[in-house]
């Protein structure tokens, strides 16, 4: 039984994930820029030249200057300061909403994409009764009636983002399901836990990072919106949508309180997005955009 | 002999620093087909469509001459317009895959005229009554009317023959086949080969036919070109590379092609006793669609037995429901009526708690190599998996040797247990995959297309593989198969599906001499025959 | 397969048989079934209140006469499942109960607000594909080109931005520095069509800016993917003119996937419309739902987010519809 007549086709190498995500500079510019972010995050306190709230009514709507290297507001607060801190809350609210929206959305896809059936179509219609909400209206009825605050921004922004994560898992398991892999195993004998573990959840492991950390982003936007809807973070925390809606009575007198909080939240959500969008191609290229906005029928 | 349509010259294509093809010359004559073959990776497709400027690789950059005879047009290096005026005009292209090669939105009038009313400069409805001629020409029935509908409401083979009226709408000199029919059915197969050598004949056209089957190419070519890894290792007219073939590698290709006829397994042994009885299995699925569910009988009544260390094989078209039965037998699918029977366990009525231990005893081996591995498992996991499942070789220096020992069973070193799916060619995947179906000594093993996916000369040595397997083992197979050829060198007796029902169940050797069925004298009749069509004519 | 109804005179089951029929009958059944449990979810919504929300509702104007007058007005002084169905009955006869706030019908002021909403919302779906229908179908046939690389960053930029954050600083460009438009406020169409469209310029520019650069992404990956489609070698093969490759067999096709992503954006328009008509202070839906939120007027913000969903809904059994219409393997199969 030593007759080995192999097949002499060049065994073919696959470069490494990280590697091609080091070869583009756009994803590593802006992993780096998030870096960044998180570090302000933890040590924004310690950066900032200024309370963030000391008010000042002598020192109010100061342009940007030596002192004060963004101005202030109509109290006389330091804005630098307060975006500085401002990092860490908007940060938490994205992470946690999200970690609950992935917790809750991969559990219901992937067992209604593995068990199909009727678990499945309950599963899915009511995932489609969330969809018929907007994001946003949807959390700020969630928020109105659980009262405002950071908790429940966090709650409500991870309950209306569950649908999306739970769509995904489930087209990523369907797919994942009619493998021949998968198949072979079921023919096998092997047990669901097994199947489930060892080839489901490694093979939509890809796409469900993309969709975290795309979300990541969604669920900033969101965050800021609340907060400036005056349902989210609640002063005197700060937070930049907050900051911005404070901004709104003063937008021809002092255009340095709405530009720069408002500038924190694009650079942070566009760095989630492109960093997402630098991990799709390398973890998933197949899947692309449209995944996220098919229905399916 | 007459002035080539089309001449191609030292003809290469490269991409960064490989060469794809690597100056391949030959000639097309009017009235005459020229065959390229080779296997998966021999740049054939990109030879021919370089030649004819449809190659989209990015980056590709293509080198030496393609001459057509018509307007003395070089290709190689052409415009983009003088591509235009001769694509659709005097080159025609009929691709592999009918089901997308046609736009669903648009009727196939408007898809045969497009050419016509582009090259010709026809009236709408000059143009018109020029595809319903062309239809009819392509053999699909009430042609005006179907001018009107769409590429979704036509079977495969329809849909190849709008292709091919589509190609030959405004008369062109050379027509490019590539892979024409290996999306298709054999019996189809062969009513489109029959298709292009009659319209052919009519209107002289230069054909190159693109194939990795020599039988097809036999049936059509009158010179051939065999091209290994981007060179043309061999060309001369399709008698001799059949009879005296030069080199080594068309040689390999021609013994490696199943035939039939050619060879049979050595008989099972003598007084044997049932292993698997199949009764009146009928298999019904709902299916959605946009107009709502439909019920599709996918096996209807079929029974059949299968003797220990013996093979039945299962023939049948896509659609025939052979996959279906597979599918029951290992519990993929639950069946609508009729009873299994293993060694005396009923498969379809096993108590739960008896499920695991009735899934050890049957075996599977699918047709896809790349997809039957988890990418992000190691070989000697995969292999591993049945061991720890049913705890066979319990702990873990045991299990390693266990993989090394099926590893080296299926004739691949014990070392590629650490291998990546991804590190391995086809034939080795397959190989790893009966290494696992084996790992926990099934009775029987189920072989669904297992070789349909590999190139000939892989495909023979994994057939070797498992007639040494089962000689070795005693294993029994149920070969599920559409190549005939193979079933016949693989089976004891043989079982033809059509439509979801057995039309002939027998001994093989009875089958294949005195075949009774209608439909399974068809399908024998139209495997490409051993010797070229060539041969008959000379 | 159920047999054709043996009693139905032959028009009628060809009818039934009808293949569109039937496609539309299962698209109209399922968005029932979806708008079910969307009431469902706002019904539940206001007893997930903590506490007693006609109390929290009345605030300091709270007496005990007021409070009962408002539980017996509003119905939640009945059992849970007699409330939820007459709220659906109700609901399904347009009657949405009455605001805490003003005690007018909720109907009433839904309907007041609709025309702002529609207006906006229908010019921002008009600008955002003014965008994205171009930007998307260009980057996508120049795939991996200089342009396509200025598309797709200029899109990522768009849709990381924060709509509300945008309008301001439209307003600060516009309104407070350069004095073309209006900082805030609404006239209607039918009292003076200049003036309503120097008031709806800059919320709709920020509500198509945002949604035409998610809609590009989109109409990208749907464009690449007709792209890499065999027909439209196969239209290659033929021989024709770019132009007719192009926009025949690659912008045509791609257009049936553009269609839902345009029906689902506008879902996304309607959720983004909230926060502009904040900023722009512009009397639509968005703006009622920011005042009930802040009053606690559980009933309006009920009825706003029922009817906000239903319209989504209504939405995209209109793209059905135009699916049916468009795609002949759903007419004819």
């Amino acid at each position: 039984m030593t007759t080995t007549d192999i097949e002499t086709d060049p065994p073919r190498k696959r470069v490494a994930a990280w590697r091609l995500l080091l070869s583009n500079p756009v994803t590593v510019a802006s992993v780096l820029i998030l870096l960044l972010i998180v570090v302000v995050a933890l040590v924004g306190g310690w950066l900032a030249p200024y309370g963030i709230n000391e008010t000042n009514v002598a020192n109010a709507l100061q342009p940007p200057n030596g002192r004060h290297w963004l101005g202030t507001d109509d109290l006389g607060r330091d804005i630098l300061s307060r975006i500085l801190v401002a990092t860490q809350v908007s940060l938490r609210v994205a992470v946690v909403s999200v970690a609950i929206a992935l917790a809750a959305g991969l559990l219901v896809g992937v067992v209604a994409g593995y068990l199909r059936g009727r678990i499945d179509t309950v599963l899915m219609r009511v995932v489609d009764v969330m969809f018929a909400f907007p994001v946003l209206l949807l959390a700020m009825a969630i928020v109105a009636v659980l009262g405002p605050g950071l908790t429940t921004t966090m709650l409500a922004i991870g309950v209306v983002y569950t649908p999306i994560f739970a769509r995904v898992a489930r087209a990523a398991t369907l797919s994942v399901a009619v493998e021949p892999f998968v198949q072979v195993s079921r023919t096998m004998g092997t047990g669901n836990g097994y199947i489930l573990g060892r080839h489901v959840l490694p093979n939509i492991a890809g796409t469900m990072i993309v969709q975290t950390s795309l979300s990541l982003a969604f669920a900033l936007l969101a965050e800021a919106a609340l907060s400036f809807l005056g349902l989210g973070v609640q002063p005197p925390q700060p937070s930049w949508g907050r900051m911005l809606f404070d901004a709104q009575g003063f937008l021809g007198q002092a255009w340095w309180m709405s530009v720069f909080p408002g500038a924190a939240i694009f650079v942070t959500v566009l760095a989630f997005n492109l960093a997402g969008d630098g991990l799709r191609d390398v973890l998933d290229p197949k899947q692309r955009t449209m995944l996220e906005a098919r229905r399916n029928r | 002999m007459t002035t080539p349509a089309l001449s191609v010259r030292d003809l290469a294509v490269r991409i960064g620093r490989t060469r794809i093809v690597d100056d391949v010359s030959f000639d097309v004559h009017p009235g005459q087909t020229l065959g390229l073959v080779g296997e998966s990776g021999s740049g054939k497709s990109m030879t021919v469509l370089a030649a004819t400027g449809l190659l989209d690789a990015p980056g590709a950059v293509v080198t030496g001459s393609s001459r057509l005879a018509l307007g003395d047009v070089e290709l190689v290096g052409a415009g983009e317009r003088t591509m235009r005026r001769v694509h659709g005009k005097t080159v025609g292209f009929v691709f592999q895959d009918p089901s997308t090669s046609l736009n669903p939105l648009l009727t196939l009038e408007r898809q045969i005229t497009e050419s016509l009313q582009t090259h010709r400069g026809l009236t709408r409805r000059t143009a018109r009554a020029r595809a319903a001629e062309l239809l009819d020409a392509v053999g699909i029935p009430d042609p005006d009317s179907r001018l009107d509908g769409y590429p979704h409401q036509l079977s495969g083979g329809q849909r190849q023959r709008v292709m091919i009226a589509i190609a030959l709408a405004c008369d062109p000199q050379v027509l490019i086949a590539d892979e024409p029919t290996t999306a298709l059915d054999v019996t189809t197969q062969s009513q489109i080969i029959d298709l292009v050598r009659a319209l052919q004949h009519d209107m002289g056209t230069a054909v190159v036919w693109i194939s990795h089957d020599l039988g097809v190419i036999g049936q059509v070519a009158d010179d051939v070109t065999v091209l290994q890894k981007g060179r043309a290792v061999e060309q001369a007219s399709i008698m001799e590379v059949y009879d005296t073939p030069r080199h080594s590698y068309t040689r390999q290709l021609l013994e490696a092609r199943p035939l039939l006829g050619a060879t049979a397994p050595p008989p099972a042994v003598t007084d044997p006793d049932v292993l698997l009885t199949v009764s009146n299995l009928d298999v019904r699925f709902t299916v959605g669609s946009p107009g709502g569910r439909r019920t599709i009988h996918a096996v209807d009544d079929v029974s059949f037995r299968i003797d220990r260390g013996s093979t039945l094989g299962l023939v049948g078209e896509s659609g025939s429901g052979k996959s279906t039965v597979a599918a029951a037998l290992t519990g993929l699918v639950v069946p609508h009526a009729g009873q299994a029977d293993i060694a005396g366990t009923d498969i379809f009525t096993v108590k739960r708690r008896d499920v695991k231990a009735l899934r050890r005893r049957i075996g599977m081996v699918f047709q896809d190599p790349f997809s039957s591995l988890n990418s992000r498992n190691t070989v000697g996991t995969a292999i591993a998996e049945p061991l720890r499942v049913h705890r066979r070789a319990d702990g873990s220096s045991a299990r390693r040797f266990e993989v090394g020992r099926l590893l080296e069973l299926v004739g691949l070193p014990s070392a590629f247990a650490t291998r990546y799916p991804h590190e391995l060619s086809g034939g080795q995947r397959q190989r790893v995959s009966i290494a696992r179906a084996l790992a926990v000594e099934p009775e029987l093993l189920i072989l669904d297309e297992s070789t349909a996916s590999l190139d000939v000369s892989v495909q023979a040595k994994i057939l070797g593989l498992l007639q040494r397997l089962q000689r070795e083992l005693n294993l029994t197979y149920l070969f599920i198969a559409h190549d005939l050829a193979v079933v016949q060198q693989m089976s004891h007796d043989v079982l033809v599906m059509q439509n979801g029902r057995a039309v002939e169940y027998r001994p093989a050797p009875e089958l294949f001499a005195d075949p009774a069925d209608e439909y399974t004298r068809r399908l024998l009749d139209a495997v490409p025959p051993q010797r070229p069509r060539a041969g008959d004519v000379a | 397969m159920t047999g054709r109804p043996r009693s139905l005179p032959a028009p009628v089951a060809a009818f039934v048989r009808n293949t569109t029929v039937r496609f539309l009958t299962r698209r109209l059944i399922y968005s029932a079934v979806v708008l079910a449990g969307v009431m469902v979810v706002v019904f539940s919504l206001v007893h997930l209140v903590p506490g007693d929300p006609i109390r929290i509702a009345l605030g300091t104007r709270y007496n005990p006469e007021a409070y009962e007058a408002l539980k017996v007005a509003s119905g939640l002084d009945k059992p849970l499942w007699r409330q939820f169905f007459a709220y659906f009955g109700n609901a399904v006869t347009g009657d949405l109960g009455v605001s805490f706030r003003n005690g007018s019908p909720v109907t009433v002021n839904l309907l007041d607000r609709l025309p702002a909403t529609a207006s906006l919302a229908g010019i921002g779906l008009v600008i955002a594909l003014l965008i994205s229908l171009p930007a998307g179908i260009w980057s996508a046939l120049h795939e991996g080109r200089f342009s396509d690389a200025i598309v797709r960053i200029s899109s990522q930029f768009g849709v990381s931005i924060p709509d509300f954050w945008m309008g301001m600083l439209l307003i600060t460009l516009f309104s407070s520095m350069l004095g073309w438009f209006p900082s805030s406020g609404y006239t209607a169409f039918t009292e003076d069509p200049v003036q309503w469209l120097r008031h709806v310029t800059l919320p709709a520019v920020t509500v198509g800016i945002v949604a035409g650069a998610i809609m590009t992404r989109y109409i990208r990956a749907a464009v690449l993917e007709v792209v890499a489609m065999g027909y439209v070698r196969t239209a290659k093969s033929k021989g024709l003119e770019p132009a007719v490759v192009t926009f025949r067999h690659i912008v045509r096709n791609s257009l049936i996937p553009v269609l839902t992503i345009a029906g689902i954006q506008l879902a996304t328009i309607l959720g983004g419309v909230i926060v502009v008509e904040v900023v722009f202070a512009w009397p639509g839906l968005g703006r009622l739902v920011f005042d009930s939120v802040a009053a606690r007027d559980y009933p309006m913000i009920q009825g706003a987010v029922l009817l906000i969903a239903a319209l989504f809904l209504l939405i995209n059994l209109i793209v059905d519809v135009l699916y049916a219409v468009v795609d002949p393997r759903i007419r004819l199969s």
